[in-house]
Formats: C-alpha cells, sequence, structure tokens
C-alpha cells in the first residue's frame, strides 16, 4: 500500500538522464518539512527589516528636511548635487526637474545603493526566500511547481549588480570625504575649528560598515582579482583580491550592519537637526 | 545508556512510510550507529548505503530530521533527546530501497564538463610550473568527498526537478576547479550559461549550508563562475574592451 504522500512517476519524463526505472520521492507541499527548527525566523528578520527599511528610508528621502546638522549630512542625501544646504554641490533645486514630482535631493541619488543592495548576492538570497519562498529554507517546500531561477527574463537582470557596484564605490569616496568633513566644526566666529561630536563618530562608524559591505562584495572580489586564474603574476590585485575576500568571508554580518548604520546615522543627524538631540562635543 | 525513537523511512521504489524503531543510545553513537543497531536488533531488511564511517566516502548520505546530513558524521548528542529522530532517503534521486537512493545521474553529469586542459609545458621536460598562491583557491574545491547533500538540498533538483538542465552545486564546484586552475585553458562558460544552466542557481547557499566539508560553494565556486559569465555574456563594457584589445593585437 502506498503511502498516501508519495507520488511516485509523474516526474520522470522530465528527467531523460535520470534512472528512469526507479521513481524519485514527491515534492513537498508549501511549507512542509522535518525540519525541527524554528527555520521562518530568519525569514520573518528579513521581512521585518528590510520593510521597515524600505518605508524609512522613503519616508526620509521624501521629507527634504532635517537631513543636516552642522558639518554632518545624512547618508541617505550624500551626494547632495541639488539641495538648499551649504552641502550642495550645484546649487538649489534645478529648473528641469519635473513638477509633478516632489523634489527632494534624496530620490537623485538614492536609486544607486538601493539597486546595488537590491542585486547583491547576499540579499538576493535573502529576500527569494522571505519575500518569495523560493524556497521558504533549505528542504522546506515550495508553494510553486514551475521555476526560471536568474536564467532568464528578469531575474538575469540581477547581471547588472557590477553597474550598480562602480556607482556605490564612486558614493563610498563621498561618504568617507563627509565623513572627514564632520571633522570641522564652524565656530560662533566663521572659523573653522577641527573637533569631534558624537555625530563625527557614528559617521565614520557608518562609512566604514558601509565600506566593509561595498569592498566585501561578489563583483568586487571578481573585478579586482577573481577573474585571473595565475593571481601571483600580479601582487598588487593578489592583494586586493585578498583584502576583499576577507571582507566576503563576513559578507553577510556586513550586509546586515551596514543597513542599519545607514538607517541610524540618518535618524541621529535627523533628531540633532529637530533639536530633539543635542550633538555632544568629545574634542 | 537510554532508549531513542527513530522513524525510519521504509519502501522501494519512491513508495514507503516511516516505521518506528527504538534502540538504545551510547555515548559517542552516531546516527549511522543507531541505523546499524536497528538493523541488527529489529530490521536486518533496512537498506542503508555506508562505507568508511569516517565522514570521508559520502556514502552514508540521508536525512535527518529534515536535514541532508551524513549519518557518520551527525553524533546522536547533537540531536533533541526527547524526539524522535526521523531518517529518510535523499529526496533529489530516484529511491531505490529504504535508505538508499540511485545517485548514478551525478556520474554522467561530470562526464559531461569538459575535461581538464593543460597550456603548452613550461619547461622544455615537459613539466609546468605553478605559484601555490594560484593553487590555493582550487585546492579548497578538491575536498569534496561527492557526498551529493549539496545536489539533494538544491531546490532547483530537490523541488523542480531541473536534471535535464541544471548540473547542480556539486559539478559547479568541479566546474571552477577546472576553471580557475591555473594550467587550465579550457573554455567552460558557454557550456556553464547554457548546457549547465548556471543561472538558475539563486544563492539559497543550502549546498554551502550542508556541505560536510565546508566547502564555501557558493562564495568561492557558484559565483565567481556567475561572474566570470557575465564577463563573457552580459557585460557589454567588458565586451567592448575585448573586442578593442583583439583589434590592436
Amino acid at each position: 500500500m502506498p503511502h498516501p504522500r508519495v507520488r511516485t512517476t509523474k516526474l520522470l519524463t522530465r528527467m531523460p538522464r535520470m534512472n528512469r526505472s526507479l521513481p524519485v520521492m514527491d515534492q513537498r507541499g508549501f511549507g512542509e518539512t522535518l525540519r525541527r527548527d524554528k527555520w521562518w525566523i530568519a525569514n520573518i528578520f528579513v521581512v521585518t527589516v528590510l520593510s521597515s527599511f524600505l518605508a524609512y528610508a522613503t519616508w526620509a528621502a521624501l521629507q527634504n528636511a532635517f537631513y543636516t546638522h552642522g558639518p554632518y549630512l545624512s547618508p541617505f542625501y550624500s551626494p547632495e548635487l541639488f539641495g538648499a544646504s551649504p552641502h550642495a554641490w550645484f546649487g538649489p533645486k534645478p529648473s528641469w526637474w519635473p513638477g509633478f514630482i516632489p523634489f527632494s535631493p534624496a530620490l537623485i541619488i538614492l536609486p544607486v545603493p538601493a539597486l546595488f543592495r537590491f542585486t547583491c548576492y547576499y540579499y538576493r538570497g535573502a529576500y527569494y526566500k522571505a519575500f518569495w519562498a523560493d524556497p521558504p529554507a533549505c528542504s522546506v517546500g515550495e508553494p510553486r511547481k514551475t521555476y526560471l531561477g536568474e536564467n532568464s527574463f528578469p531575474l538575469i537582470m540581477q547581471n547588472v549588480h557590477r553597474y550598480a557596484l562602480f556607482f556605490s564605490f564612486i558614493f563610498l569616496i563621498f561618504l568617507w570625504h563627509d565623513a572627514y568633513l564632520a571633522l570641522w566644526f564652524t565656530d560662533a566666529n566663521g572659523v573653522e575649528r577641527f573637533g569631534v561630536g558624537v555625530g563625527t563618530i557614528v559617521m565614520f562608524a557608518n562609512v566604514s560598515m558601509l565600506s566593509g559591505y561595498t569592498l566585501g562584495c561578489h563583483s568586487m572580489r571578481h573585478l579586482v582579482g577573481g577573474l585571473l586564474d595565475r593571481l601571483s603574476t600580479s601582487p598588487v590585485r593578489k592583494l586586493a583580491y585578498d583584502c576583499s575576500s576577507a571582507c566576503n568571508r563576513g559578507h553577510m554580518n556586513w550586509a546586515w550592519v551596514s543597513l542599519f548604520g545607514v538607517a541610524l546615522t540618518d535618524v541621529y543627524i535627523r533628531l540633532c537637526a529637530m533639536g530633539v538631540l543635542t550633538d555632544l562635543r568629545i574634542i | 545508556m537510554t532508549a531513542h525513537t527513530f522513524k525510519v523511512w521504509r519502501g522501494e521504489r519512491g513508495t514507503g512510510a516511516f516505521q518506528d524503531y527504538s534502540t538504545d543510545i551510547t555515548e559517542g553513537m552516531v546516527v549511522l550507529d543507531a541505523m546499524h543497531q536497528i538493523q541488527a536488533e529489529n530490521a536486518n531488511d533496512l537498506a542503508i548505503r555506508w562505507n568508511c564511517k569516517a565522514g570521508k566516502c559520502g556514502s552514508c548520505s540521508a536525512e535527518v530530521n529534515g536535514h541532508p546530513k551524513l549519518m557518520c558524521m551527525t553524533r546522536m548528542d547533537e540531536l533533541p533527546a526527547h524526539e524522535p529522530v526521523t531518517v529518510e532517503p535523499m529526496r533529489a534521486f530516484p529511491h531505490v530501497r529504504d535508505l538508499v537512493t540511485d545517485v548514478s545521474w551525478n556520474y554522467e553529469q561530470k562526464k559531461r564538463i569538459k575535461k581538464f586542459k593543460p597550456r603548452a609545458p613550461d619547461a622544455p621536460d615537459g613539466t609546468w610550473r605553478m605559484m601555490q598562491a594560484d593553487v590555493d583557491r582550487v585546492q579548497e574545491f578538491r575536498k569534496c568527498i561527492e557526498c551529493f547533500l549539496c545536489q539533494d538540498v538544491c531546490h532547483v533538483l530537490r523541488d523542480h526537478h531541473k536534471h535535464d538542465e541544471f548540473v547542480g552545486p556539486r559539478h559547479l564546484v568541479y566546474t571552477a576547479a577546472l576553471e580557475m586552475h591555473p594550467l587550465d585553458i579550457e573554455d567552460r562558460l558557454g557550456d556553464l550559461k547554457d548546457e549547465h544552466a548556471i543561472g538558475y542557481c539563486n544563492i539559497t547557499k543550502c549546498c554551502t549550508t550542508v556541505c560536510p566539508e565546508h566547502i564555501a560553494i557558493t562564495d568561492n565556486a557558484i559565483i565567481p563562475l556567475k561572474e566570470r559569465v557575465v564577463d563573457s555574456f552580459y557585460d557589454p563594457v567588458v565586451k567592448l574592451v575585448r573586442l578593442l584589445r583583439a583589434k590592436r593585437t
């Protein structure tokens, strides 16, 4: 008497290279598994954190206010190409900005880091599981019978990741520059003096975490040396590859801490700018 | 010594059911020991494939409490003491009997991968020179014991049964070992994209999680190969650079 959960030969016609005389076990139903651990906790974490971050980042980007405080500039607004703050490169809101889109300096630049994270190899694996249940977790049944993967449109577009990396890397240089500027405070006489505030430390911590994430990117690792079979002939690239590989080993951790770091840096500068917090000067 | 309950999959050719067995567990036992004890005491006809009992032959692959594992490397004291332990065969391959599956599909896939093709010898005596730094990277891939747990847990094979299109993580590791070898000059990128469908991998990292040899399958083999495929087929800038270089030469 066959076990009720077991169907036998239905799938065999799709496996010409498999042993056709022997059936495979059936595909498990959605969420079905013999795992005893709480495999769904990781998915809840991913959905909660990514959704919250997306909601907060969208809200913060649309505010167009409270994004600077003294020498500090929120990472959501950096580089500020056009804007009302002293950090703006090319002056205030441009005349060509479409009237039906609310203006914010963040809207001009945020698509780059957003695309970088969206196409990141780590995040892809995480959100395919958490948002699309493809699969919900390792050895847990899926809701769908069909599968295209990243082999065809639309997910084949994930291969643009390296271009997102190029632009994100340029942004990273600007963020280091912002952190450097956060060391220079203008006193009551209008003279710039070296100083360190809590915000300075927050900005350096943020850009350090973003650097760990960006430099350990799989595409970065490939481009600096991974594409070569004989790295020993290029010592500089070998060094770059080794450094990138070191960051890459903790890529998941860098991805999360840098995400929290960006949001918390914006929150800190926003609260200081709103007068809710007072930025303590250490030096 | 404590009695422990096991739910073991019994049946042939894809049909069957879990059967309960109870056996005494002593300190240091692994799941394979328990299966052998059940075989000796309660079920003489229980089919199990095993060989080295040391995690090096890759024969005793099965699913323990829903996790693809080597039975010989799964210690009983790592499992919940007061719950029955479920043991079932790998689900990505044709079922033969009880805990035994037919993994021969994997050997057929391996034959489809282009063989090692070294460059011309470096020295007049027909030998080559390699730097240790260059072989370090592929050395990791040679730790593979072909237990096929990575193939079993890969949802492309396990759930979507893309066996006729996708070679699976084990063979991507094998391809990476050849493709990144400092002496090898064969081009496998076209095959990776079309014949072996590397694009089906959506980077769930399940293969890395279950690997008993702790090979970073996704980070060190599959993603670097994906990036090389992007270089060759999807990146217009790289294509342009290669075109200009070819014209210059």
